[in-house]
């Protein structure tokens, strides 16, 4: 491993090839895990003794959750390698993770209303929980807006990684704090320490909407990633010369 | 199999609207995010093309 040239993929000239070629894979792979994740999950999956139905919206709702944290984590890793080496491509990767982050973020926001109503019987309720999922999801909207803001990229892109690095310390809050305070929401129920507090077929649904979800989000973050190198690209040598091989 | 009809089905135990709202919403918000993926794409290659077209042009949006 030690002839192996990481720097060759950090050019974004060989990653926006590269990505061409993965995007269709994680597309069909999520494609594939989705319907599968749901077959479970809505025909086969029993009814649950105290919720009913209802509880069918983890299937979307914790996944979502769980991707909405590690996006963006995953993109604080990126935001500090850039602001470490000086790489363009890693911003760019920040940058293209944020969309789905927040959209992420608002889906787990979204489904979860929608399970409150029922079990909790209010829409939302200022729980610690929520209200630290809340601030992810203005924090993705803060690191967007922040980056439309300033009209220099170089300038754009280290506002937005210092946002992407205070912004990570609310990530453990998150997850914590159905432990660290007194939460109406509930606690975990799949943890790494524990057997999971659910039935395997349920548990199995919602663990292939899991990895569904991190394969679509892959897909779009290197998507986004691929427009956005071209954008900042334009000017450079190897655009022009596929654009032209294109043509 | 948990259900004995479509009706059944669709009806999710009373709790239809929670559960295919969670769902229909999620739908729709996917499908919109690749059509706005596809439309960015499109863009920054119109932009490429143009910028190898006709050099250097000078950035009149966002």
């Amino acid at each position: 491993m030690s002839n192996f040239n990481w720097y060759k993929y950090s050019s974004p000239a060989t990653f926006y090839g590269l990505a061409g070629k993965m995007i269709p894979w994680f597309y069909g792979v999520a494609a594939l895990l989705c319907v599968a994740g749901l077959y479970l999950g809505l025909f086969l999956a029993p009814t649950d003794f105290q919720q009913s139905d209802a509880y069918r919206i983890i299937f979307i709702h914790v996944p979502a959750a769980w991707m909405a944290m590690v996006i963006y984590v995953v993109m604080a890793c990126w935001a500090a390698l850039g602001l470490a080496f000086n790489t363009r491509l890693s911003f760019m990767m920040a940058s293209a993770l944020a969309p789905t982050g927040a959209l992420m973020t608002f889906i787990s926001l979204w489904t979860g209303a929608l399970w409150g109503k029922p079990t909790w019987g209010a829409w939302w309720v200022w729980d610690a929980r929520l209200t630290s999922e809340l601030i992810l999801f203005f924090l993705y909207l803060g690191f967007m807006a922040l980056q439309a803001a300033i009209d220099d990229p170089r300038r754009a892109d280290r506002a937005g990684a210092l946002i992407a690095l205070v912004g990570v310390v609310n990530v453990p809050i998150i997850y914590f704090s159905v432990r660290w305070w007194n939460t109406l929401h509930q606690g975990a129920s799949v943890s790494v320490t524990k057997s999971p507090s659910m039935a395997a077929i349920m548990l199995a649904g919602m663990l292939v909407m899991a990895l569904a979800a991190w394969m679509y989000a892959i897909a779009a973050a290197l998507s986004r990633a691929r427009s956005i190198i071209l954008e900042r690209e334009k000017n450079s040598q190897w655009v022009a010369q596929m654009v032209e091989g294109e043509a | 199999m948990n259900w004995n009809s479509w009706p059944e089905f669709f009806n999710m135990g009373g709790y239809a609207f929670y559960v295919w709202g969670s769902y229909g919403v999620t739908a729709v918000l996917i499908v919109g995010e690749l059509l706005l993926l596809r439309s960015h794409r499109q863009k920054a290659l119109t932009l490429a093309k143009r910028t190898v077209k006709y050099g250097k042009v000078e950035k009149d949006e966002s």
